[in-house]
């Protein structure tokens, strides 16, 4: 079954937690390249993603959120994306196996188009390198994931839809505004966002990072609202990080999003997994909390 | 003149960088920053008043972006518009006889490559009347020695997106502050709290470029 079948069949899907917060937690030092670890160290890169599919995940995602020349130029990489993308996919498609699909992530090239130091074309072509290398290692889908921008975000749809054949899944990251409502850095609120993504094609629309749990569930009920047959996926912080002692936690527990998954199921969300501070065990738990909601169902 | 410092501030608030430019929608056509900022000198207004109407225009963007009314593309546009008209000044500067309020060395922390809030806080604060020496990004302890070094009495922003970077700016405000104890440093960037600031023992926290502006205009009042 292809990986938007299985999206399609009705059934709530799990995917994977944090990449980064785990790099580190296995020596990645700050100001070191992460995408570099998918050939110098590909076997604790393996570690991450099987541990994911061993805690229950149908889907893991590669480790090429920074993959995009313009951010590996800051380690005087960006001649070699191409081959850090491929080998981000491969090593993610060995741990996912035949039965789990590989999700190739893209994340934002921290330029700003409006400001006029870049083009359209030179962001489009960095995307469309990235994703045909992951498409080339293995991916079975395509994830534009922390986008805040418009014309970023559907340049990178575009790169991915026209020079693959995968599926494109495309997450924004909202922040609750003093009004209450949800909108990204750039001022996008989720309507916005849905109307600009889904006409540039993505497959599946969605939201990542944040503030946790809770606050996907608000961000899921809008987008389940304005778009009413589009597969939506959640990949969600474990919480506000605080830092005791000088190290990083994230508030939230397993147990905690055991215990609001029903919710967000019910919110509308037909992928869900974890980002920054979420581990192999709060996927378990999501996992747990999916089988129990669809057996009393 | 006050009419004038009125039209520049509306000019830096809405993003109007020049005539040429098509953005805001509504005011094409129209004079924008760099025109006004030309015009004002050509007809021998203060080089002060232009200065004015910048900090004008910056603090009105500035305080609708802390109030969730206005977001990074509307800042950024603003802060074209405020340099479009600065640069009119710079011979002003140099010469002296327009003043800055005070220097602020800003740098994202060692280890972090993260830039786009670092460059918010240095545009406002600059349009907040102030200069500003930007350090760039993964900026070492010894760097922000250097540019004490160099720029006696200034005050330091740190940035860090990263929760795995942000600890770095503990080590460095110690070391800042055993060379130059009177050197006053403030801390931001997505992760950071004020409770995280008051514990690395820093001087000051915002989690807006206004409050960095409004700690900075208390500093030197």
């Amino acid at each position: 079954m292809t990986f938007l079948a299985k999206v399609k069949s009705g059934k709530v899907l799990i995917s994977d937690g944090a990449w980064g917060t785990f790099l580190h937690e296995k020596g990645l030092q700050p100001g070191e390249c992460p995408e570099l670890w998918n050939v110098t160290r590909p076997d604790d890169v393996y570690d991450i993603a099987k541990s994911y599919i061993d805690a229950g995940a149908d889907m893991i995602e590669t480790n090429s959120f920074g993959g995009s020349r313009f951010k590996l130029e800051h380690y005087g990489l960006a001649d070699r994306a191409a081959e850090l993308n491929e080998a981000a996919a491969a090593i993610s498609k060995k741990a996912a196996g035949d039965a789990c699909n590989v999700l190739g992530s893209i994340g934002p090239t921290g330029k700003i188009l409006i400001m006029g130091d870049i083009t359209e074309d030179e962001i489009y072509d960095a995307f469309k390198i990235q994703a045909m290398a992951l498409a080339q290692g293995g991916a079975d889908a395509i994830v534009v994931e922390t986008m805040t921008a418009i014309d970023e975000a559907v340049l990178a749809i575009r790169a991915a839809k026209e020079n693959t054949p995968l599926p494109v899944i495309c997450t924004f990251t909202f922040e609750k505004t003093i009004e209450g409502d949800y909108k990204t850095m750039m001022g996008v609120s989720p309507e916005m966002m849905a109307s600009a993504v889904l006409p540039a094609g993505a497959d599946v629309i969605g939201a990542n990072c944040g503030n946790g749990m809770e606050r996907m569930i608000d961000i899921i009920t809008v987008l389940r609202r304005i778009a009413p047959g589009t597969p939506l996926l959640v990949h969600a912080n474990a919480g506000a990080p605080i830092v005791q002692k000088g190290k990083t936690l994230f508030p939230e527990k397993p147990q905690d999003m055991f215990k609001l998954t029903p919710r967000l199921i019910e919110a509308g969300a037909n992928i869900i997994g974890g980002c920054c501070g979420t581990t192999p065990a709060h996927i378990a738990a999501i996992a747990r909390a999916v089988k129990l909601y669809e057996k009393d169902k | 003149m006050s009419d004038f410092v009125e039209q520049l501030a509306l000019c830096v608030e809405r993003g109007k960088v020049n005539k040429e430019s098509l953005y805001p929608p509504d005011l094409k056509g129209q004079d924008g920053a760099d025109e006004l900022a030309k015009q004002a000198l050509e007809r021998g207004l203060q080089p002060d008043t232009i200065l004015k109407g910048c900090i004008l225009g910056m603090d009105r963007i500035g305080s609708k972006f802390s109030q969730n009314k206005a977001f990074v593309p509307e800042l950024l546009m603003a802060a074209k518009a405020m340099t479009a008209a600065m640069d009119h000044l710079k011979p002003f500067f140099q010469s002296g006889e327009v003043k800055r309020k005070g220097t602020l060395i800003i740098g994202t922390i060692a280890g972090d490559l993260h830039d786009i809030g670092k460059n918010l806080v240095a545009m406002v604060v600059e349009g907040g009347g102030f200069e500003v020496v930007d350090l760039g990004t993964d900026v070492s302890t010894e760097k922000f020695l250097a540019a004490i070094e160099a720029h006696p009495g200034s005050i330091v922003g740190m940035s860090a997106l990263l929760t795995t970077t942000m600890v770095n700016m503990e080590s460095a405000i110690r070391a800042i502050k055993e060379k130059y104890p009177d050197t006053m440093v403030l801390v931001g960037g997505a992760p950071v709290t004020q409770q995280f600031a008051d514990r690395i023992g820093a001087d000051g926290y915002s989690p807006d470029p206004q409050g960095a502006v409004a700690i900075l205009n208390k500093k030197v009042a």
